[in-house]
């Protein structure tokens, strides 16, 4: 292999200039300044949170892997594991579905009205989650609950909509739905507008009724989009902070906590800096194998 | 194996009418071409046939059952599209095979009836691989195997070979003729290629904005096209048209083009008795024009003289753009021709094949 120096010896004019004009150095000082970022917002943020989980309270002394230890053995750490586990599932399950469902309905519309339901149905999207979750915690705070006084005119029974345990968590994910169904919607409509209408043309033909044309096209049509989606949610749902932190802030005892809402319950409010990055750090293994499995997908996709 | 009728049928798309008022019968075992422009309404047409579009008004018949109701896969037809439609997800076999599966066939008469469709074809390597794995001509013929498999009685195609390049569309063409001789079944087939139109129908149905022009045989519409846009759109290169008038001599009828006179064969003079002193467009084909050089015959007034503007050679015959007056004449002589552009030439015109029609309703004026 030469070296770049040879590489650059062999020119007529060895000039710098020179070489920050030639092509061959030109891609590279196309991605620098992302590059930077990368180091500066990704990089150096999860080194120096490695060595900060390595260090006492105080942040004064070297422990190893201490605060990882005595992590594994609380109890709330694990229910806040399950949480995050359950939550994530529930709330993907549910956002890709539906998403799935409403590009379908939207597809079919007519395009003057697919327009307007487009630009709809975005809305929870494009507001900013933590302003809408407040909006959602007015609707299920106690002592002005829009849905507790709608139970109370149809003539049921108001229901503690953040404090008991099973409600909290309903609200928490029922909320998460609202916000994550839009970018299953809009990728899903993108994905079904890319299949050729031939292709259901040909299924017709061949026999396929509405399902099995659904079953045999648009399906496995979508599959790679599905699959990557699906991963992606994946890694922003299971970071998930605002809804929780605004709707229940992980209470009641924990049951809503997750592992970005507990860092922080640890990290700031219980002034552990250090066992607040543990938490965080525990998060690392499952973002990264759906991001390892993004990844193989894209590669795959490309061949 | 069907006859396909269709009675009246029309098709409006919002204030669009793609198809007026189209009447036509498909005889069994026939290889009909729908041959015309883009945006005449071929392929609308075919699609009511097939079921993907619905008629706003008459009626469409396959095999005498009134099949304006019924749903695609009741019709008992198959279709080849032009971008193929191939299900990219599944193998060649699995894209063969799922119209009898969906159909519930049993597993070991789907296996066989694959086997043998792509033995006709010569895919059977094929099988196993995706559509996206093979060439253009090798998708071509799965889209061909995906619908013989059916055994339908009736095939549509909507310009398969148009994604082709020029020397496959030559060879699938001949296939194609081949698997209707073999198959002997009803074959409705779509094209603007009036080459393909030509080799491969039985019949030609020859549309233009919506409306049919002409039925026939490829002889038929090549020799007596009923109107100046079918003389146009069928042959290559295209007919000339001159502007003439029909003049009575003592010595017979004379059309006069201005600054050349042709003499019309007795023949055909006597069937124009009374169109004498009329406005015409005479119409040769460039197969009609010959070198003087090389010309076998040269009747009185079958002369005329211009000059060579454009020498075409393709090796087995030359084209010579020729201007004489007003007029630009192609002609296709003989390959040994010595004409150079910009040079004097004398063309012969093969009398006995003009077409005359007439300028206000482009009508063909029968002759024979
Ligand atoms: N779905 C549709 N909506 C509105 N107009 C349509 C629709 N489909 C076809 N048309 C119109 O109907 C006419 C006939 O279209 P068609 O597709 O049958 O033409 P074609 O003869 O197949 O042309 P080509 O050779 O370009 O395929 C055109 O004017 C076209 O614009
Ligand atoms: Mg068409």
């Amino acid at each position: 292999m030469r070296s770049i120096a040879s590489v650059v010896n062999r020119k007529s004019s060895p000039s710098f200039l020179k070489i920050l004009r030639s092509r061959r150095y030109a891609a590279y000082w196309m991605v620098l300044p992302l590059f930077i970022l990368i180091v500066g917002l990704v990089v150096y943020p999860f080194c120096y949170s490695l060595y900060l989980s390595m260090l006492n309270k105080s942040e004064t002394k070297w422990v190893g892997l201490k605060n990882f230890g005595r992590l594994l053995g609380y109890g709330t750490f694990w229910l806040v594991v399950g949480n995050s586990f359950r939550f994530t599932l529930i709330a993907v399950f549910f956002k890709a579905t539906l998403g799935l469902a409403l590009a379908l309905i939207l597809n079919n519309l007519p395009l003057a009205g697919q327009r307007l339901w487009r630009g709809v149905s975005m809305i929870p999207w494009v507001m900013p989650l933590a302003l809408s979750s407040l909006g959602w915690w007015w609707v299920f705070e106690p002592t002005h609950s829009a849905i507790n006084w709608v139970l109370v005119q149809l003539g049921g029974t108001p229901k503690p909509w953040l404090s008991d345990p099973f409600w909290a968590r309903v609200s928490t994910i029922v909320t998460n739905i609202w916000f994550g169904t839009p970018f299953f919607m809009i990728m899903y409509l993108a994905g079904l507008k890319s299949i050729p209408e031939s292709l259901y043309e040909a299924a017709q033909i061949d026999g396929a009724g509405a399902v099995q044309r659904f079953r045999y096209v648009t399906l496995p049509m979508l599959s790679r989009l599905i699959a990557i989606t699906v991963m992606f949610s994946t890694i922003v749902t299971f970071a998930n902070f605002d809804i929780v932190r605004i709707l229940t802030r992980g209470g009641p005892r924990y049951t809503t906590h997750l592992f970005g809402t507990y860092a922080f319950n640890i990290g700031i409010e219980a002034g552990h800096l250090p066992r607040g990055a543990a938490v965080a750090l525990f998060m690392f293994p499952v973002l990264g194998l759906a991001a390892f499995f993004i990844l193989r997908n894209i590669a795959r996709g490309e061949e | 194996m069907a006859k396909v009728i269709l009675e009246n049928v029309s098709k409006n798309f919002g204030r669009v009418q793609a198809v007026k008022n189209f009447s036509l019968e498909v005889d069994d075992q026939e290889f009909l071409v729908l041959l015309g422009p883009s945006g005449c309404g071929k392929s609308t047409t075919l699609r009511m046939i097939a079921g993907l579009e619905e008629v706003t008004e008459g009626k469409i018949y396959i095999g005498d059952i009134l099949v304006n109701d019924l749903p695609p896969r009741d019709r008992d037809i198959a279709m080849v599209f032009q971008d193929y439609a191939l299900y990219p997800h599944m193998t060649v076999y699995q894209n063969m095979a799922f119209g009898l599966k969906l159909r519930k066939r049993p597993k070991e008469e789907i296996d066989r009836r694959v086997r043998e469709a792509a033995e006709i074809l010569g895919i059977q390597e094929l099988l196993t691989r995706k559509p996206r794995e093979l060439s253009g001509g090798q998708r071509q013929r799965v889209a061909v195997g995906r619908a013989i498999v059916r055994q339908p009685s009736v095939f549509l195609f909507d310009e398969p070979l148009s994604n082709l390049d020029a020397k496959l569309r030559v060879q699938m063409r001949a296939e194609l003729s081949k698997l209707h001789n073999q198959l002997r079944t009803t074959i409705i087939y779509v094209t603007h290629d009036q080459v393909e139109a030509m080799t491969m129908g039985t019949k030609i149905v020859i549309m233009k904005d919506g409306e049919i022009q002409q039925v026939g045989s490829p002889m038929e519409v090549y020799n007596y096209p009923v109107n100046v846009f079918v003389a146009g759109f069928i042959g290559s290169p295209a007919m000339n048209f001159i502007p003439a008038t029909l003049v009575q001599l003592e010595d017979g009828v004379w059309l006069d083009a201005g600054n050349f006179q042709l003499l019309l064969p007795p023949s055909k003079a006597e069937r124009l008795q009374d169109l004498k002193e009329r406005r015409v467009l005479c119409g040769i084909r460039p197969e009609h024009i010959q070198d003087k050089a090389f010309a076998s015959k040269r009747p009185k007034g079958s002369t005329i003289e211009g000059i060579v503007e454009v020498v075409e050679p393709l090796g087995s015959e030359v084209f010579l753009s020729v201007r004489s007056g007003g007029h630009t004449l192609t002609a296709r002589v003989d390959p040994q021709t010595r004409a150079k552009p910009n040079e004097k030439i004398e063309l012969v015109l093969d009398t006995d094949r003009i077409h005359l029609f007439e300028q206000e309703t482009q009508r063909r004026i029968n002759t024979e």
